[in-house]
């Protein structure tokens, strides 16, 4: 129970920071939305009635893509803000455990991770014509765990960079080829959920909870060794 | 001794080089429906397991490393991530190749091509993060070497249903006779050369890390400006 409320405690205070600041949530949703916009461009065809409409096949990829690009903007500033004040010590020196500490900072971007794509899904359903929100259970699990996956793995990574002269650029390179799975699972089961496959998304849906697990246990155990020193 | 083995062991190679040629070129049958062409499968299919033998190889010794904190581990891992890197390169090659004569087209996006790439490229971003993390990236780089062998299952899963859920088009032959000692002769024979190749790597590492620590040292006493 203590545990959960270190956890809690971390995921408030970078919430306070930010909601202070506005700096991250901001320009990642603004981020997310001019992707979108831009793919539009990419994907749009005349359909016969003469209207602009985008190729159905592609709006899941929009979803994913723009949320992953956002949340990799995110997860560098968020921890950038804890070594530019060298507040990291601090968090370390705390009596939390250091789980806990890593669980912290993971919800805290899987909180802003779920603000962009509170702008971003409804635009995609709102602009695309996706019918995504006909399975609102299906849908609302997918984007759960796959934001799970995203904001555990790239803390991780993140966390690893902080200290690095060139995390900026390192940052997609290493979190890109691990993500790839989840990407899949992710983009296959909001086609599955558009073409009203629920079965072929509810596989998805369990595939991604065994990603998450994998990953939550191998990256706390690397958190602690990589991280602290 | 060792000397005289490892030489021994080369030797065995090149020869074993020469050997699998013949076997390739003379003795395995053409195939009916790829001619000539099928011949370079031989040498794919070798380069593919050493690809998938490296990666793991990383990943063990990247996680050892990570558990024990010693720099030897990092060595071995150093090594087999970049011979990885060199496998890949070979099984995208010669798969490219393959894949004009097969299908007409140089890439395409079936299965076990898009896992090999993905594997080759998970060792790419982990020669990256050594190349340009700075100090201190063998732990960030090891981090990246357990989870991409962790990710290995998971991308081999993902990407095969994610194919399957689409009519294959792909023809893979049903290897008989001569063709499967070819086949897995050359295996065996890129299992030496990836572990000739490995040995030298990790020396050529670990000679380097010592030449680090020495200057370093001699740094701090003054020897050296």
């Amino acid at each position: 129970m203590d545990f959960l409320r270190h956890v809690a405690t971390i995921a408030g205070k970078d919430l306070r920071v930010e909601l202070r600041s506005r700096e991250i949530i901001f320009n990642m949703a603004f981020f997310a939305a001019m992707i979108v916009v831009l793919f539009s461009f990419a994907f749009l065809k005349e359909a016969k009635s003469g209207l602009m409409v985008v190729v159905a096949e592609v709006t899941p990829g929009f979803v994913w893509i723009a949320v992953l690009f956002s949340a990799t903007i995110g997860m560098g500033r968020a921890f950038d803000r804890e070594r530019e004040s060298d507040t990291m010590r601090g968090l370390l020196l705390s009596p939390a455990p250091r789980a806990a500490i890593f669980l912290g900072k993971a919800a805290g971007l899987f909180l802003l991770m779920a603000m962009v794509e509170v702008v971003v899904v409804p635009m995609v359903w709102l602009f695309f014509g996706s019918p995504l929100f006909d399975d609102p259970v299906a849908m609302g699990s997918l984007v759960v765990l796959a934001t799970a996956g995203v904001a555990v793995i790239g803390s991780v990574f993140a966390a690893m960079l902080m200290r690095t002269r060139a995390r900026d650029v390192l940052l997609p390179v290493v979190l890109y080829p691990i993500l790839v799975p989840l990407f899949i699972a992710a983009i296959k089961g909001t086609s599955a959920i558009l073409g009203d496959m629920p079965d072929d998304a509810w596989f998805w849906i369990r595939f991604l909870l065994v990603y998450d697990a994998l990953f939550v246990v191998t990256a706390l155990w690397t958190f602690e060794s990589v991280v602290i020193e | 001794m060792k000397r005289a083995i490892y030489l021994a062991a080369a030797a065995a190679c090149i020869a074993g080089f020469a050997g699998t040629l013949y076997l390739i070129f003379y003795v395995t049958p053409i195939d009916r429906l790829l001619l000539f062409n099928q011949k370079i499968f031989y040498y794919h299919i070798g380069a593919a397991w050493m690809l998938l033998v490296a990666v793991l190889t990383c990943g063990v010794a990247s996680l050892l490393y990570l558990l024990k904190r010693q720099s030897r581990h990092d060595d071995v891992a150093r090594a087999a991530g970049e011979l990885s890197v060199l496998f890949g390169a070979i099984v995208l090659v010669t798969g490219s190749i393959w894949g004009k004569a097969a299908w007409d087209v140089w890439w395409d996006w079936e299965a076990r091509l898009t896992i090999s790439l993905l594997l080759w490229m998970t060792m790419v971003a982990y020669m990256l993060v050594r190349k340009y993390g700075g100090p201190g990236s063998e732990r960030m780089a090891a981090a990246l070497g357990v989870f991409g062998a962790i990710n290995v299952p998971l991308v081999y899963f993902s990407v095969s249903i994610w194919r399957t859920l689409h009519p294959q088009t792909s023809v893979v032959p049903g290897l008989r006779g001569s063709m499967r000692v070819g086949m897995w002769s050359c295996v065996a024979l890129f299992g030496v050369f990836y572990v000739l190749m490995l040995i030298p790597r990790i020396q050529a590492a670990r000679n380097e890390r010592r030449l680090t620590e020495l200057r370093e040292q001699a740094l701090d006493a003054g020897i050296i400006q």
